[in-house]
């Protein structure tokens, strides 16, 4: 489904990413794990298409198509979504509002038909039930004044209503009660099927006892270092990145 | 940041919408301002004496008054020798009814999405068609007409109901006001005239529209809306004109009147042509509004988008002279390419117990100037008066302007009075996060935008709000990155 082969990403000239290899499969979920600045939540975001990168190298497939060369909007349409970490606030646009004009133009996209409102608004309550969200969250200005939790479920709901090919979740365990994560986690599991992917970009094991890994890939400066299944991910948790860094930098030495 | 350039760069993709103009015989005056032409109008429109000498002193006062130059627009000086202070579409005769009116006159309006077809009317709207000097037809008069209202052209109601022009003609707006207002006094041609008796509530909305066709000549309107004690009334007003490489002046004065416990609510949607990218052509739009909450408990209420125009001088003011009245303003001016707009309210409390509410939503895109202008002025005896303002301008890209001239004048401690302003820029992160949701940029700019100004757009009437938020999406395509 998704193949990236020697990706590498600059921002204002300094290279984050140094040659990414990775390759999803349909119905797999792989874990993105690593230390601070290793480059995880810029994969996400060259993957969503933020401008802000400049793609020095490398290639991106998804489903047989070359995703550097689409908009961002056309990876979306293609069935890329990603879960922002810091969820952006839109004052008076309703949560509704937003996700009927984005749920329309993928589904155009698409060539389907819009759905109309009492289409659209049923689909929203069986796709709520899912993430347990209130309605009155989703008539609220999109995420303006929402607490953590509520933004990062507000971002699985969406997930839910926009139903990706891939999604990508950037640190969407962070800044969430144990409660919030369950629930999240909870969307997240039930939305998995055999035809989606789903890549978990985290900090923490934490995420990954609710959301299970088939793989757990290690990134430090720029490069996937280690890879391999979940118990890869306890181990990281029992005794932190240091061993890691230190395997890398010594290599890098020699 | 290159991406902004660049989609800047491609900015106004969309041309004008209603750029076109048709042509017909029209009855035109001579090019030219002096009394001779005031003579001519007045004697073409069969005006009663009293009226042309209330022309002429407007006229003479006119003369010696300058031209006003302290608003944060600039623009080269105007000859109003070289206008035409009058042109009408040639009609064999007057047209008794609507089914009188002339064909192609109608087309026009259909041409524009406006049915002045009454049977082809979604629901109650009443339309007053001015066509540049003269109003082509209104429709719904008799429906109104049982009910006691009048809606009909200005130059009707001068000969119908001579008594209630007399009576409110200047009463708001004096005829030497300000140096347009005072212009328009001497030469205005047509516009809109509305009364609605003690007690009744309108049961529909009225609207004028105004279209300029002809080229080189001024739109000069005069609307005047009278709503006795208890009333209730909802107008709205909507403007186009062809795209001439020229500019055209229009300068026109309303004035509103409410009664005791009367309400008026008063919305604008302005789409005069703003001029081509390079800043070339488009209206200049000078113009003089004001109402007067004259008894207590009275409300006016303006709602205005200001999507078109060059240059824009507009402040839909009230006199909050009854106890208890209520001012209300709600804007969003748009600005883009080099369009130049100095616009908000005056809201004058002199009753007791009086409120103001002020809700300015400023966009400015491309390289335009979009200002804030707006005077809060608590009387003496105005006990307990109670302003709020909020001023917010919305940038996009890095070579427009946004300001904001607030004037607080109080002279009475019990007033309370406060001022918000914020100043924004359209996140790249918000238009990102559409993007990654499928959301086309050009759609994404439209629905911040849209979330931008909610607040006045909800004071719209339904029909009308759509009208709106399709109009800022249009006016600002491609003007983000």
């Amino acid at each position: 489904m998704l193949s990236i082969k020697n990706l590498h990403a600059s921002i204002e000239g300094n290279e984050i990413l140094r040659g990414i290899n990775l390759e999803v499969k349909a119905g797999e979920v792989h874990a993105i794990m690593g230390p601070n600045g290793s480059g995880k939540s810029t994969l996400a975001s060259v993957l969503a298409g933020r401008e802000e990168y400049e793609v020095t190298e490398g290639e991106v497939i998804f489903q047989g198509k070359d995703l550097l060369e689409l908009a961002p909007e056309d990876r979306a349409r293609e069935g890329v979504f990603l879960a922002f970490q810091y969820p952006v606030e839109i004052p008076g646009v309703s949560s509704t509002n937003f996700l009927r004009t984005a749920l329309n133009q993928v589904r155009e996209y698409r060539g389907q038909e819009p759905l109309d409102a009492v289409k659209f608004l049923s689909l929203m309550k069986e796709k709520m039930a899912l993430v347990e969200i209130d309605q009155k969250l989703l008539s609220r200005s999109l995420n303006e004044g929402f607490s953590g939790g509520e933004k990062k479920r507000n971002e699985i709901f969406q997930m839910a209503m926009l139903e990706p090919v891939l999604s990508i979740l950037d640190e969407t365990d962070s800044g969430l009660d144990i409660d919030a994560l369950r629930i999240v986690s909870n969307g997240v599991n039930k939305l998995k099927s055999d035809k989606t992917a789903t890549i978990v970009v985290t900090h923490y094991q934490r995420l990954l006892d609710y959301i299970v890994p088939d793989y757990v890939h290690v990134l430090y400066k720029g490069r996937i270092v280690k890879s391999g299944t979940k118990e890869l991910a306890l181990e990281l948790e029992e005794k932190g990145y240091d061993w890691i860094k230190e395997e890398v930098d010594s290599a890098a030495t020699v | 940041m290159s991406k902004d350039n660049q989609i800047l760069e491609e900015l106004t993709s969309k041309e004008y919408e209603h750029g076109w103009s048709v042509n017909y015989e029209a009855d035109e005056a001579p090019t030219g301002l002096n009394e001779d032409i005031i003579r001519w109008i007045s004697a073409k429109k069969e005006e009663p004496e009293w009226l042309l000498e209330w022309r002429l002193k407007a006229f003479r006062t006119w003369q010696s008054m300058t031209e006003p130059q302290w608003a944060n627009v600039h623009y080269p000086k105007i000859d109003l020798q070289s206008l035409k202070y009058y042109s009408a579409p040639k009609q064999s005769k007057k047209p008794k009814n609507l089914n009188e009116v002339d064909p192609e006159l109608i087309a026009i309006y259909e041409r524009l999405g406006i049915s002045l077809n009454e049977q082809k009317r979604l629901q109650g709207i009443a339309i007053d068609a001015v066509l540049d000097s003269v109003s082509v037809a209104t429709t719904f008069k008799d429906t109104l007409g049982k009910l006691g209202i009048v809606f009909c052209s200005f130059s009707e109601a001068v000969k119908e109901h001579p008594e209630l022009i007399k009576k409110y003609l200047g009463s708001v707006v004096p005829m030497t006001d300000n140096y347009y207002a005072a212009l328009n006094s001497a030469v205005f041609s047509d516009g809109s005239f509305c009364y609605i008796p003690k007690g009744v509530r309108c049961p529909m909305e009225l609207s004028t529209y105004f279209r300029i066709n002809a080229a080189n000549t001024g739109q000069f309107e005069r609307t005047l809306i009278v709503a006795e004690d208890e009333s209730y009334v909802s107008y709205l007003e909507g403007c186009t004109a062809p795209q001439r490489d020229e500019n055209q002046l229009h300068a026109a004065v309303v004035e509103i009147y409410a009664g005791a416990h009367a309400q008026v609510k008063y919305s604008t949607v302005q789409n005069w042509f703003p001029g081509d990218k390079e800043g070339k052509g488009g209206i200049y739009n000078f113009v003089t509004k004001r109402g007067i909450c004259a008894g207590d408990h009275s409300k006016i209420s303006w709602t205005q988008v200001e999507t078109g125009s060059a240059v824009t001088w507009k402040y839909p003011s009230c006199i909050l002279k009854g106890d208890y009245s209520v001012g209300e303003f709600y804007s969003v001016a748009v600005t883009n390419n080099y369009q130049q707009a100095d616009t908000g309210t005056k809201m004058i409390h002199i009753g007791k117990n009086t409120k103001s509410r002020i809700v300015s939503k400023g966009i400015s895109a491309g390289k335009s100037q979009n200002s804030y202008r707006g005077q809060v002025q608590v009387m003496k005896r105005a006990d307990n008066a109670r302003n709020f303002s909020q001023c917010d301008s919305l940038l996009m890209g890095d070579r427009c302007g946004a300001h904001t001239f607030p004037y607080i004048d109080i002279n009475n401690p019990t007033a309370k009075v406060e001022h918000e302003a914020t100043t924004s820029k359209i996140g790249e992160d918000q238009i990102f996060y559409c993007n990654q949701r499928g959301i086309a940029t050009e759609d994404a700019v439209a629905l911040i935008v849209n979330g931008y100004a909610k607040e006045v757009l909800n004071q719209l009437p339904m029909e009308f709000a759509v009208e709106a938020q399709k109009l800022l999406a249009l006016t600002l395509e491609g003007s983000v990155g």
